[in-house]
């Protein structure tokens, strides 16, 4: 273990490089790389390390990244890939081809606003439009946190109950472009944890056909397979959980992360980076004798409906952050969770840090002071950060 | 008018008992793409290959989980993405040291349109990749609209006047990307089509190979005739059968005889080209400027036929 100053997008690399070579007793580790900011220094990382038993292809668009990917998990290789904003848009098609055909593929993310009105920073709404197709979405909040879940997503993405994409998150330049110091642990400890890709049904000498026609019937029944098996996640990464600690000495983030929430009146709900602040808020607040708590949702699919609606319960108000806008309906965490909350209770939405917004403890002050004045549940809000 | 299999060459125990398109599939009889399939499978051989196929009639002909028509691993992409999941087999296939030809098997709209800038990049990357585009020049899986491998002058279901545009000299472009090997092959002569896939099944780097495929269905033309009218279309020039060498070299491996007889038959016998009236005069120049062009690449001032 040593620790080194890294950005999240070069941590997030490095994870996938020892994951690389973590497969090099088995098929090997072969992935597809495009640039497109604020996730470029990702694959420039990826693209200056040796792997034994790998390649880095550079293709010509993060739709062929994304096939490169497919091509080397159906041969039975560990892959990974990193891409953002319109980027993700143009892969979007062979995420899901990846995701329907129940390949391993690691996808970090760093969040961009997507295009036009254009602009390099972060929201959520890239990802967010990938969340009903069969891939798994972590949202990560500090660089150790994003280079841990690259590294136990390889585990969750190949584990046989699970089988299928992971996306793990990191806002563009707020998370991706941060340097701090991380925890990086040797490539034994990584071998350990990372046992060699097993994929069952990747292409062999036995003729069959990957990723061809079903009948209504048989997608039915596939869908449902798929859906059950992101519903094994939370257990699986439990399990992960506990194996991660035991090898590396540290503790994965839950799926979702409560702080101060307990016993807490109101609490502040968010994902990535936000929830952080949040959480600085929370401490303020508590010094002042308010009953205050913040959740931040890692895992967003699945979602852990459970872990969320137990903290949910008993409380007065929730405000539910947002950096996204489901464009015709308000947030999309908060459309999605409202209904965890028990009767009664206010939950109101604030969209905000939209297009690269600084998301700043004052504005969740200024969010909290609108949500104790209000007796019930209103019309999502815009909070503008600026 | 009945071809027989394979041209006349004997067929193996391999092509009999294990035949790469089984038996049961569901293409539209006469369909080139079905003849491409068991030239291919008695090319390969005994040698290890699997297949990539995107969005196309062959992807469609795989059959509905879990049958499988193809005798071989199989992986179908989406629409444009073949090249890059063959990359990503093919690079998987030699950090592994295996053995393995990696076949992308994809129609005109795969190879020259929707999946193009993804077979630019892996020609580019000189990719451990044969491609065969099975050329029908019409996305058929849709029910017949233009591709821009479509003649001028044919009718498809979205140029009800007959397409206005020329095709794409999809081969020059392929050899101007410098790989090791790209080939035109005529499914009318079995020898050198045989030779050809062969040599490039056994060639390491980026290889290439455009197959005029006819299209019953879309070329409105009857189902036993396909292999007469891809013989009347090399024989009369318009479609050029020559290989490409390190983008370099060029061979041409069928001497046409550019006969007017042949042309006009091509086009008689297919009723795409009725409604535009097209005859054997309104093709000729373009066929001449082509052909010189490639007497001037392949450095050939007398008309020879080349021995398979």
């Amino acid at each position: 273990m040593t620790v080194e100053l890294l950005s999240a997008n070069h941590g997030a690399a490095l994870a996938a490089t020892l994951a690389g070579r973590a497969n090099r007793f088995g098929r090997g580790f072969c992935s597809g790389v495009y640039p497109i900011t604020p996730s470029t220094e990702c694959m420039e990382y990826l693209c200056q390390q040796t792997i034994e038993k790998g390649r880095v292809v550079r293709v010509e668009s993060e739709h062929s990244s994304m096939g490169v990917c497919i091509g080397a998990a159906c041969a039975g290789a560990r892959t990974f890939t990193a891409t953002s904003s319109n980027g993700l848009a143009y892969m979007f098609e062979n995420c899901i081809a990846a995701a329907g055909m129940r390949l391993p593929v690691v996808l970090a993310v760093a969040n961009r606003t997507l295009g036009p009105p254009w602009n390099i920073l972060a929201d959520h709404s890239d990802a967010l439009s990938l969340r009903d197709h069969g891939l798994i979405q972590f949202y990560c909040a500090d660089n150790q946190e994003l280079f841990d879940t690259v590294l136990c997503a390889f585990r969750l993405a190949e584990d046989q109950r699970v089988m299928m994409p992971v996306m793990v998150c990191m806002e563009g330049f707020i998370l991706s472009h941060t340097v701090t110091q991380t925890q990086i642990p040797d490539q034994a400890q990584v071998d350990k944890f990372l046992p060699p890709t097993s994929i069952p049904h990747r292409l062999g000498d036995v003729p069959h056909t990957l990723g061809q026609i079903a009948t209504s019937h048989q997608i039915e029944i596939h869908r449902w397979q798929h859906h059950n098996a992101m519903l094994e996640v939370p257990k699986v990464y439990a399990e992960i959980q506990n194996e991660f600690e035991a090898d590396f000495g540290r503790r994965l983030a839950d799926i979702v992360e409560a702080h101060r929430a307990e016993d807490a009146e109101t609490l502040i709900v968010s994902m990535g980076t936000i929830g952080t602040t949040a959480e600085r808020v929370v401490d303020r607040l508590r010094a002042e004798g308010q009953r205050v708590g913040a959740l931040r949702v890692r895992l967003f699919r699945p979602l852990p409906v459970e872990a969320i609606r137990a903290c949910y319960a008993g409380k007065r108000r929730i405000a539910v952050i947002d950096r996204n806008i489901g464009l015709g309906l308000g947030g999309v965490l908060w459309s999605e969770t409202r209904g965890l909350a028990d009767a009664g209770t206010v939950v109101q939405n604030y969209m905000t840090g939209i297009g690269g917004g600084d998301v700043r403890p004052e504005h969740i002050l200024a969010m909290l002071a609108d949500l104790k004045s209000r007796r019930a549940s209103g019309a999502p809000s815009m909070m503008e950060a600026v | 008018m009945r071809e027989p299999a394979l041209g006349g060459m004997a067929h193996t125990v391999l092509d009999r008992a294990e035949p790469l398109l089984r038996k049961g599939n569901t293409n539209c009889g006469g369909c080139g793409m079905s003849i491409t399939l068991q030239m291919l499978r008695h090319a390969v051989a005994d040698r290890r290959v699997q297949l990539v196929i995107p969005a196309s009639c062959a992807a469609v002909g795989a059959g509905t989980f879990p049958q499988s028509t193809f005798g071989v691993a199989t992986l179908m992409t989406t629409f444009a993405s073949a090249p890059a999941a063959a990359s990503g087999i093919a690079s998987v296939a030699a950090l592994n040291g295996e053995d393995l030809r990696v076949i992308a098997f994809g129609g005109d709209g795969g190879t020259f349109d929707i999946g193009f800038a993804s077979l630019s990049a892996a020609a580019e990357r000189n990719e451990d990749i044969l491609y065969i585009c099975y050329d029908n020049e019409i996305y058929g899986n849709t029910g017949g609209q233009r591709s821009s491998a479509t003649p001028a002058g044919a009718v498809t279901t979205n140029t009800p006047d007959g397409k206005a545009e020329q095709k794409k000299d999809i081969l020059a472009i392929m050899a101007a990307h410098r790989i090791p090997y790209a080939a035109s092959i005529s499914l009318a002569h079995a020898e050198d089509t045989h030779r050809k896939l062969r040599y490039a099944l056994d060639q390491k780097g980026f290889r290439f190979l455009h197959v005029l495929s006819p299209c019953p269905t879309g070329w409105k033309s009857e189902p036993a005739l396909g292999l007469e009218l891809v013989r009347l279309a090399v024989r009369s020039g318009l479609f050029p059968v020559y290989e490409i060498f390190d983008g370099k070299r060029h061979v041409v491996n069928i001497e046409p005889d550019f006969s007017d007889e042949a042309l006009n038959m091509y086009l008689s016998l297919q009723r795409r080209f009725q409604k535009s009236g097209l005859a054997a005069s309104d093709l000729r120049p373009a066929i001449d400027r082509n052909w010189q062009n490639l007497r001037a690449l392949s450095g050939r001032i007398i008309p020879a036929r080349r021995e398979a």
